[in-house]
């Protein structure tokens, strides 16, 4: 790990002038993973602002029936919170599903919004990687790429972004609130992660200098909601495909639906199409699937994960077949 | 022979007697090789070959010598002289030691991706660690022959050398096969493996002028006392490697790799003690693994299910600069009465690391294809067995020292209910899961090997044993202690095992199986020599230490083996006749029959192990505790090979692209379902105390029975390990 | 370098370490606690799992200066029933994964008691720590040797 200046932010504007005008510092929160990938030496900061002792951990419901939720609020204790427990079981799931007990205590949800992918030439030094250093190519097309994606890759990069927990925020309609010395804004999630195309280095829509601040969900369309995590171990391991999904039925036609999909995609995959196709479609599986072939129509593999297109239709189907079967969320 | 002193106390051999390091291991107290404070100390880490053949041009050390701290950058321009490993010799095993061939920063070549090019030497380890990523090195690379499955082809017949045929037959398997009214053809692939014992490889070295002090996480303790005082050109009397807990080896520390010669040499260069504790990605790039290998299966039978052909052959890898072929069909000479039998290994030089071993061989898939058979005959796989059960060794009609693989299966259906099970494949649910159940057999050899010991009683009562073994985690003190405990006629707890020091009289390394049963021999005669004399200095009813009290005697020890250069050379010399004479005399193996339930996802087909139980035949145990938890280990190391577990070496340059554990899947405790482990406890009558050993037996037959589990539950043959979710799908 | 003011096992420890240095590398190198294991450095294994405030976390990915203040057990500074029913059900062979298993399995008794769920946690089953329910929640612990039976048979015993 390289050396770095390390400076602790006991409030927000100490942060984000601790990060004004450096080009090359970072944000530490939880640290799972900034600091393993300082480790690997992919992230070499120069100065590091901890804001791991903000006052961003709270969470909070909105009137309306939506819920902030700080920055700095853990994995697990945003995983066990009574109002998400009760309104979001999607995003308890989710979470639930990530990694290990131990990473969930120390892990943030900003943190885990800049999450960097698992791609294993990415991780390997000796590899070429566009996105660890632009215009080096791609050493994953061709090689190993069982948890590359499907969806929306491009010939620069085909790395899937690894959250569970954004999986369900994306199905739940995240808005992600950001600051800097410049002010507030806020920005949906579906707009907070980019699509790798010829600038894969470039993963969100956040400006060096800009801090998350908080997570702001709306009331849920349902709340029987559930998250279904396909991986290659009963636990402790990334996706392989997971799905999030919100489903309400009312004289067996879908009257409300929210479906994403992880493991699949360079960002959490809202699979918007799918959700078009649903809507007022009556709550069959042949219906789930036709909305499953719909979304994954323009899903391309590489030798490696050609098979993330077919699971990724059945766990679909799999997933909207459960919740309409059992008709709980948790 | 010794009827005059009473054995005063119950027998502690076969019970679940507790682990004698359970409270160290439990307190944190317990110290690992990188875990030894020494003043002074500097901290070492290793820089890689990013090309798996080629030359160096030109390593800049500028930048990783300017981090404040580092005390010197190690490269071929400045590193101290090797000498060169030794060829293989029978009468010195320690000529086996080495993991490659290769003189580590004593060349400019590299042999593989992943091959020590530097060692930074460092204050601190952050200091080390920051420098080694700032070492910039060239080269100019060289074609190099790299994928496994493009030289297949090319494989080579299998040399085969005093333990281990390459190959053997019986009359004309292929001709028998053409004949046969019932015939399986099968090719089956298993992928290479990494050991990834939780400790990884580490070295605290400290020089004293000649002498050398080490402190290695290592399954061989003598051989790498010898290796060290050979590769720097040091009386091996002067070196001592002390290893009194190793944490988890399963074959991978059982050769000396670069990361233990490097430490040793970077403290000759500074003067320093040195620690060096590998990196996991370090463990991946200079630690062999096991081979990938594709293998043929084919079998003809009569129509009753009598074997008239096994024909199995395989091809595997090794490195360039060094490795065993593994013995990936060795099995198939042992397991059915076949009357016409084909056993053939070929094998491929590659330019990656060399292969070593792990944990049984890699023959674990090829029993399947006893089940599929059984589907063709319309057979119960376990009656298909039994009715071609051998006698005798079927390769060669040797006598078995020992064979209750009937009483096994026996003992295994019952417990695990298989006559519950519809053969049908897929007629068995619960709920939406696809449930299967699968059965196969556990085969490993057993091997008995030269130990020294000696053992001292105390007029106070207490008993020390001293033996230079290794132990990590098998229980070996735990276990002698029992049995010298039982052998003296004294209560366990007043017998003290000392181990892990080469200073110690002479043990085998821990491997093969064979490390428990070779010491318990000796610990057995120094015993058996310790009460005859304890017989002539006291009378008849006294127990050994009131013997000792009445002639007025402190102590008194005894000891077997000689651990003087000629002493140590005698006993291998007639140690390797024993076993010559004991090979051709009998067949000796741990058998048993595992027998696993799976559940499959029908949507997703994801497998997961919900019921295991196994039946084994290992002889006397000696310990009910830890002998059962190294058979369940054995089988969840199984688990993963079936299930999850592949190094990805990519084809296209030699490198491993998931040096991690993040990213190769061992089994996790969810994975891991309870493991139901039953035994004859039968004595082996060829064996001393007619104990086989436990550490293998329990990986072999594991992966082929979720193998054949899974068809049963999804109708699906998947022969290419491991079964992940996609060959499922 | 940055001055650190760690407090482990009821101890302050006053350290002079570079910013880089993990509360992992701080507790082996610099305090001479090597209890604590170094499995992987990555958060792939939970043999460096210690407790902060009684909360398990992996030591690795810990940077020693953000648990300035923060209480810190290890091994050493633990005295718990589960340590005894380790050796008795045999959950652990060579030892190396066993101050993490610990370590984990007592902060795994309190968050399960405060009510934490897990990914197998069904409303319906009351909270009870069923043998399903441990190994979900042991899941970030490997052992290598394969002694998640005993593991989970001391665990169960001490949940009794």
């Amino acid at each position: 790990m390289r050396t770095f200046s390390y400076v602790s932010a006991p409030d927000v504007e100490t942060a984000l002038r601790a990060v004004a005008g450096e080009p090359n510092a970072k944000f530490l929160g939880g640290g799972t993973n900034l600091v393993d990938l300082m480790r690997e030496n992919i992230e070499r900061p120069d100065v590091v602002v901890d804001i791991s002792r903000l006052p961003l951990t709270e969470v909070e419901e909105l009137p309306g029936g939506g819920v902030r939720i700080g920055a700095l609020v853990r994995n697990s204790a945003l995983a066990a919170h009574p109002l998400i427990r009760t309104r979001y079981p999607v995003l308890s799931q989710a979470i639930l599903c990530g990694a290990s007990a131990q990473l969930r205590n120390m892990a943030t949800v900003g943190g885990n919004l800049l999450q960097r992918t698992r791609c294993l030439y990415f991780y390997d030094g000796a590899s070429a990687c566009n996105k660890r250093e632009p215009g080096s190519g791609c050493a994953a097309i061709g090689g190993f790429t069982r948890n590359h994606g499907v969806l929306g890759v491009s010939e620069h990069c085909i790395a899937t972004h690894p959250s569970d927990l954004c999986v369900a925020l994306a199905a739940l309609d995240a808005e992600v609130e950001v600051e800097s010395t410049r002010g507030t804004r806020r920005l949906p999630l579906s707009e907070f992660h980019r699509l790798p195309g010829s600038t894969p280095h470039v993963e969100t829509a956040l400006a060096p200098d800009e801090l998350i601040t908080a997570v702001e969900l709306p009331a849920p369309v349902t709340e029987r909601s559930r998250y279904r995590k396909v991986r290659d171990r009963a636990s402790y391991a990334f996706a392989l495909v997971s799905v999030a999904a919100a489903l309400d039925v009312g004289d067996g036609t879908v009257t409300a639906v929210r479906l994403a999909l992880g493991g699949v995609a360079p960002k959490p995959w809202r699979a918007v199409e799918a959700e078009r196709v649903l809507l007022g479609a009556p709550a069959t599986e042949e219906a789930f699937r036709t909305a499953a072939e719909a979304e994954l129509a323009a899903a391309t593999g590489q030798d490696g994960n050609t098979f993330k297109i077919e699971l990724a239709r059945r766990t679909i189907v799999a997933t909207l077949r459960d919740l309409l079967s059992d008709g709980s969320a948790a | 022979m010794t009827q005059t002193l009473p054995r005063t106390h119950e027998p502690s051999v076969g019970k679940p007697v507790d682990r004698v390091d359970g409270t160290a291991k439990t307190t944190g107290a317990a110290r690992f090789a990188a875990e030894y404070p020494y003043p002074g100390l500097a901290h070492a880490a290793l820089v890689h070959a990013t090309v798996s053949r080629g030359r160096i041009t030109a390593i800049d050390t500028t930048e990783a010598a300017a981090i404040p701290g580092v005390i010197t950058v190690l490269t071929h321009h400045n590193a101290p002289a090797l000498k060169p490993p030794r060829r293989f010799n029978p009468l010195d095993l320690s000529t086996m030691a080495s993991g490659t061939s290769v003189s580590y920063l004593n060349t400019d070549e590299v042999h593989w991706d992943g091959q020590p090019v530097a060692v930074v030497v460092a204050e601190t380890l952050t200091a080390a660690r920051e420098a080694a990523a700032l070492v910039e090195v060239s080269y100019t690379t060289f074609a190099s022959t790299v994928d496994f499955k493009a030289e297949e082809p090319n494989a080579e017949p299998q040399k085969g050398n005093l333990l281990m045929s390459g190959s053997a037959k019986k009359g004309d398997a292929e001709a028998a096969l053409a004949k046969a009214p019932v015939r399986i053809e099968a090719r089956f692939t298993t992928p290479p493996h990494h050991h990834n014992a939780i400790e990884p490889h580490a070295t605290t070295a400290m020089w004293d002028g000649d002498r050398l002090t080490v402190h290695d996480g290592t399954q061989s303790i003598d051989w790498l006392r010898s290796h060290l005082a050979l590769r720097f050109d040091v009386p091996v009397e002067g070196v001592r490697v002390l290893a009194p807990f190793v944490g988890g080896g399963f074959g991978g520390k059982a050769n000396i790799w670069p990361g233990t010669i490097l430490t040793v040499m970077a403290a000759r260069a500074t003067g320093r003690p040195v620690r060096l504790l590998l990196t996991r990605e370090d463990v991946y790039r200079t630690v062999g693994g096991r081979t990938p290998s594709t293998q043929r299966v084919a079998l003809g039978a009569r129509t009753d299910g009598t074997l008239t052909a096994l024909v199995h052959t395989s091809v595997t890898r090794t490195g360039r600069v060094g490795g065993n072929p593994e013995q990936v069909t060795s099995q198939s000479k042992h397991l059915y009465d076949a009357e016409n039998i084909l056993v053939r290994q070929n094998v491929v030089e590659l330019d990656l690391i060399s292969n070593t071993a792990m944990r049984a061989p890699g023959d674990s898939i090829g029993t399947a294809s006893i089940d599929e058979l059984a589907y063709e005959l319309g057979m119960d796989p376990i009656e298909l067995r039994m009715r071609n059960e051998p006698e005798r060794n079927p390769i060669d009609g040797r006598r078995f020292a020992n064979r209750k693989l009937r009483e096994a299966y026996r003992l295994g259906a019952e417990r695990f209910g298989w006559a519950d099970r519809t053969p049908e494949p897929g007629s068995m649910r619960d709920g939406r899961w696809l449930v299967g159940m699968g059965v196969a057999t556990a085969f490993h050899p057993a091997w008995q090997f030269l130990a020294n010991v000696t053992v001292r009683l105390s007029v106070d009562g207490s008993v020390l044993v001293r033996c230079g073994f290794q132990e990590m985690g098998m229980g070996g003190a735990t276990a002698q202690a029992q049995i010298a405990a039982d052998a003296l006629g004294v209560p366990v707890e007043s017998v003290r095992v000392e181990y892990g020091d080469s200073s110690l009289p002479l043990s085998p390394a821990a491997g093969g199986s064979m490390q428990t049963a070779s010491v318990a021999s000796s610990v057995l005669t120094a015993c058996e020599k310790l009460r005859r004399k304890l017989a002539r200095l006291g009378r008849p009813g006294d127990d050994p230490a009131a013997a000792l009290a009445r002639a007025g005697v402190p102590s008194l020890e005894v000891s077997v083996g000689s651990d003087t250069r000629i002493g140590r050379l005698t006993g291998q010399v007639r140690f390797l006749s024993k076993l010559i004479r004991d090979q051709r005399r009998w067949m000796k193996a741990a058998s048993g029959a595992q027998f696993c339930e799976v559940r499959v996802d029908p949507d997703t087909g994801e497998t997961r192990v919900s019921r295991w139980t196994a039946a084994f035949d290992v002889g006397r145990v000696i310990n009910a505790k830890t002998a059962v938890s190294q058979l369940r280990g054995g089988i969840v190391m199984g688990i993963g090979m079936a299930l999850s577990e592949e190094t990805l070496v990519d084809p296209r340059t030699g490198r491993i692209m998931n040096p991690g554990l993040g990213e190769y899947h061992v089994p996790v405790h969810a994975d891991v379902p309870p493991i139901d482990v039953a035994y004859l406890d039968e004595p082996d009558p060829t064996m001393p105390l007619g104990l086989i050993g436990v550490g293998e037996v329990g990986i072999t037959g594991a992966a082929a029975a979720i193998a054949n589990a899974i068809h049963h539950a999804t109708g699906r043959r998947i022969r290419e390990l491991p079964i992940t979710l996609d060959k499922l799908l | 370098m940055v001055e650190v003011r760690l407090r482990v096992n009821g101890t302050d420890e006053p350290l002079d370490i570079q910013p880089q240095v993990s509360l992992l590398d701080a507790l082996r190198e610099y305090l001479g606690l090597t209890g604590t294991k170094k499995g992987c450095d990555q958060g792939a294994c939970g043999a460096c799992t210690v407790l902060a405030d009684g909360e398990r976390i992996n030591s690795c990915l810990a940077l020693a200066v953000q648990y300035e203040g923060r209480e810190i057990t290890t091994i050493e500074g633990l005295d718990h029933p589960l340590q005894g029913a380790f050796v008795r059900h045999d959950g652990f062979q060579c030892g190396y994964c066993t101050s993490g298993q610990i370590c984990s399995a007592v902060g795994m008794l309190a968050e399960h008691k405060d009510g934490m769920p897990s990914a197998v946690t069904k409303q319906a089953s009351g909270g009870e720590l069923s043998a399903a329910e441990i190994r979900e929640r042991m899941s970030g612990n490997l052992c290598r040797c394969g002694a998640y039976n005993g593991i989970v048979g001391a665990i169960q015993e001490v949940a009794r």
